[in-house]
């Protein structure tokens, strides 16, 4: 089957989950004989890197700069017919959560939100995805012709396997805009995006008080990874809301995941249990996060973390 | 300001989830439900804020049986005025959104809202559904919201930081953390709640997409492997050699 993918980019890049949603696109049109094209819009400087992931075709999308759910849904859709697309892949990050909805409605396609596997393509279109926050799976059938699926961040590795694309302007009929950007953001920090973060630092209440977490940031400096929090530290405002991580702030699936002085509620559990490994540092051994945790030192974090911080240095040093 | 915010049922955040009939039903059995977070704490108490403010009406609806009713009810104390059920018994996203969208297109309401997505299915997906099938704007993850005339200006969370913006009224708008506190409703709420228009109309039968064919719990996590404190280089080694991770 042919497949679009929808590629979003952020200060001028495609982002890290595009090229996982091109990955997985590609392989799937690959298996069943189909072709696999992006569909993108704005600047992005390393459109060619696409290619390396096994996309043959990229549509650049013209007149749209902001992120216009509806103006962009009608691109897809127009894409999606252009390409004689059966399947449209989004990554399952703000922008992707924001058109494919429209899309699947519009043309009365079948959504899966957030898959974390590929999809059975031999009889039923089948796919894997997380529910009740991480504490399940599903497996969800598309029942219809045209599908959609968006893939959750760092669930599936990319695969280089290198190639050309072609990049042809497209500027289909999109309607005037239906929202209007006024002004962007932009995080402070490192730039190292929390949902798509491959390790992160996360610390809690047992850290006392906001004043305490540059030993948290050096050690996130140290690793390379992005830091988090959870919900009380982020309600009482000692850090910001945009960190939290857990049942009612965002949900986050890295490599590694980190968490100091977080006690393991059960609300915190579910914004972190996919993630690849856990290590809990906590004084309280009955703490319930310890039964989640790969690995796990009982002591105080104030003491621990600086080491942990010096002994990751030395690694990095050993690896220079 | 006439406004309606979509109200979903979902487990106790505490909850053990199971399933039944040979995984293909969640298990109800024991299970608190209550009002899903977002559609609470940041929907329902942001709309309740602006009608406060300005004057109008809070219309909550949900789409589901009999069952849904305690959840509403807690909604109406809360502050709502008047609840809608739409008595159907939905298996996807698409339904759920069709049979909100069906009743409300000729409403006449201001803003449409939800929470960012639901604690059990987390797909994020009724509200861009709805605003497609009514054909008005959408604005995803909003983290403010404020209303003159007939425009809305928001802050959106983006890919790398945030967005402000404005758009035209109607218009859907899908809340997330920071658009409002929760509100715990008091004795008077729960007594007027009582007495507030509940409306049960009938399904519009629109067609699923989408069928769940069965349900998996995540494998048994192993026992956790513990570090002497003093031997902090231990983790990073176990990491780096035997994780993989760093």
């Amino acid at each position: 089957m042919n497949v679009l993918v929808f590629a979003d980019s952020d200060n001028g890049k495609i982002v890290k989950g595009a090229f996982e949603a091109a990955s997985y696109g590609a392989k799937i049109a690959s298996n069943t004989g189909g072709s696999a094209s992006v569909l993108c819009y704005g600047t992005a400087d390393n459109l060619d890197e696409l290619a390396q992931y096994g996309i043959t075709d990229i549509l650049h999308v013209e007149g749209i700069s902001h992120m216009d759910p509806m103006q962009l849904a009608k691109a897809v859709e127009a894409a999606a017919n252009e390409k004689q697309a059966e399947l449209i892949v989004f990554s399952h990050d703000y922008t992707g959560k924001s058109i494919a909805p429209i899309v699947s409605a519009k043309m009365k396609a079948g959504m899966v939100a957030g898959a974390i596997d590929y999809p059975s393509t031999s009889g039923d279109f089948v796919v894997k995805t997380n529910v009740f926050s991480g504490k399940a799976f599903g497996q969800v059938r598309i029942d219809t012709d045209k599908k959609i699926i968006t893939l959750l961040p760092n669930s599936v590795s990319k695969e280089k396997i290198g190639g050309t694309a072609h990049v042809t302007s497209f500027s289909p009929e999109v309607g005037s805009a239906s929202v209007t950007v006024k002004e962007t953001k932009v995080k402070g920090g490192d730039g190292i995006n929390l949902t798509e973060a491959e390790l992160v630092v996360s610390a809690g209440r047992g850290l006392k008080g906001p004043e305490n977490w540059g030993m948290v940031e050096d050690l996130a400096k140290e690793l390379g990874a992005a830091t988090a929090c959870s919900r009380p530290v982020a309600d009482v405002g000692w850090r910001p809301h945009h960190e939290h991580v857990g049942q009612t702030g965002i949900a986050i699936r890295p490599n590694l995941y980190i968490a100091i002085g977080i006690s393991g509620a059960i609300q915190h559990l579910a914004g972190v249990n996919g993630s690849k490994v856990i290590v809990v540092i906590n004084t309280d051994p009955e703490a319930p996060f310890f039964k989640a945790a790969d690995y796990g030192i009982v002591g105080d974090a104030f003491e621990v973390v600086p080491k942990l911080v010096e002994a990751v240095k030395e690694l990095k040093a050993a690896q220079a | 300001m006439n406004i309606l915010v979509c109200i979903s049922k979902a487990p106790d955040t505490t909850s053990k989830i199971t399933f039944k009939d040979n995984n293909t039903a969640f298990n109800e059995d024991g299970v608190q439900f209550i009002v899903n977070p977002y559609d609470e704490w940041y929907a329902l108490v942001r709309a309740l804020e602006i009608k406060e403010a300005q004057g109008g009406k809070v219309t909550i609806i949900s789409v589901g049986g009999a069952d849904y009713e305690p959840i509403m009810r807690k909604a109406l104390a809360i502050g709502a005025d008047e609840a809608v059920r739409i008595d159907a018994n939905p298996t996807d996203a698409f339904q759920v959104a069709s049979e909100i969208a069906s009743y409300a297109r000729d409403k006449g309401f201001d803003l449409v809202m939800t929470g960012k997505e639901t604690i059990d299915y987390n797909g994020s997906r009724v509200a861009g559904m709805i605003a497609a099938l009514m054909g008005l704007p959408y604005v995803s993850n909003a983290t403010t919201l404020g209303v003159a005339g007939s425009e809305a200006t928001l802050e959106r969370d983006k890919q790398g930081g945030t967005e402000v913006l404005s758009v035209q009224l109607p218009a859907v708008i899908s809340a997330a953390k920071g658009m409002a506190e929760q509100r715990i409703p008091n004795m008077r709420g729960i007594m007027a709640a009582r007495s507030k228009p509940l409306n049960v109309v009938p399904s519009s039968n629109p067609s699923q997409l989408t069928s769940f064919v069965n349900y998996e719990l995540p494998p048994a996590k192993g026992d956790v492997k513990l570090i002497d404190p003093e031997q902090v280089k231990e983790l990073v080694n176990l990491l780096h050699n035997e994780a993989k991770v760093i």
